[in-house]
């Protein structure tokens, strides 16, 4: 499984925090496993679309070719805002 | 020379300035402590706020802050460095991050503690709701606050 996390306002808007995603052959990348979860419904494509979206692979910002694995932990939120 | 500290915190608890500069402040060998305060204020674009929420990743914010310091090594000749960074709901005035750097001379520490906050304000996963007359609000990334960490790039 691929356990997936949301923060922010992806996950103030998904109103979920955290989903497990079967691996698969279209779950192999970044962009990959976006798009599965994107074609969940009308409310998830649009969120995930948001060209501002950030993904992090095991914890670590990567870019959308990233190669995801079974057991890899993948965090999509938006650009960070802290200090 | 004592082993340098190296100290990052996310916590939800306040943090006290003079505590803090203490720990870091006590080797004679260091000509310089340069420290920064980031606080809640009262607005932002325009808007009224009333409070402020901040959000994280555990585990990736903690690797990520470190990393940074490490960078920071790497750039300038510091000894000691501490990085706290507050998450949950705080209010007006409330303090939210603290850098404290020191080291021989006063320019590698100033320069440590910019890019310090530069780049923990672009590359730290938090997130900043901000709570208005407008009701709850995430605050929007800002291109200058991108555009201040790349001007650290190599």
């Amino acid at each position: 499984m691929i356990n997936v996390l949301f923060f922010a306002q992806v996950r103030e808007l998904l109103g979920e925090s955290t989903v497990a995603v079967e691996a698969s052959a279209s779950t192999s990348t970044a962009e990959g496993l976006r798009a599965q979860l994107a074609a969940k419904d009308e409310k998830w494509g649009k969120i995930l679309a948001s060209d501002k979206l950030l993904v992090a692979v095991n914890q670590t910002i990567s870019g959308w070719d990233t190669p995801i694995q079974d057991g890899d932990e993948v965090a999509f939120f938006p650009p960070v805002t802290g200090g | 020379m004592a082993t340098a500290l190296n100290e990052v915190r996310v916590q939800t608890a306040d943090f006290s300035v003079p505590e803090e500069y203490a720990l870091i402040a006590g080797d004679n060998s260091d000509g310089a402590v340069v420290t920064f305060v980031g606080k809640v204020r009262d607005f932002n674009d325009g808007s009224v706020v009333t409070d402020l929420t901040l959000e994280h990743y555990p585990g990736m914010t903690e690797a990520v802050l470190n990393q940074i310091a490490v960078e920071a090594r790497e750039r300038w000749s510091l000894n000691n460095v501490t990085i706290i960074h507050r998450v949950g709901t705080m209010a007006l005035g409330e303090q939210i991050v603290f850098i404290g750097v020191t080291s021989m001379h006063r320019k590698e520490a100033f320069a440590a503690c910019e890019f310090l906050i530069d780049f923990l304000k672009t590359k730290a996963p938090f997130w900043k709701l901000e709570a208005g007359d407008s009701g709850a609000n995430w605050v929007e990334a800002k291109d200058a606050d991108e555009q201040a960490a790349k001007m650290w790039d190599k």
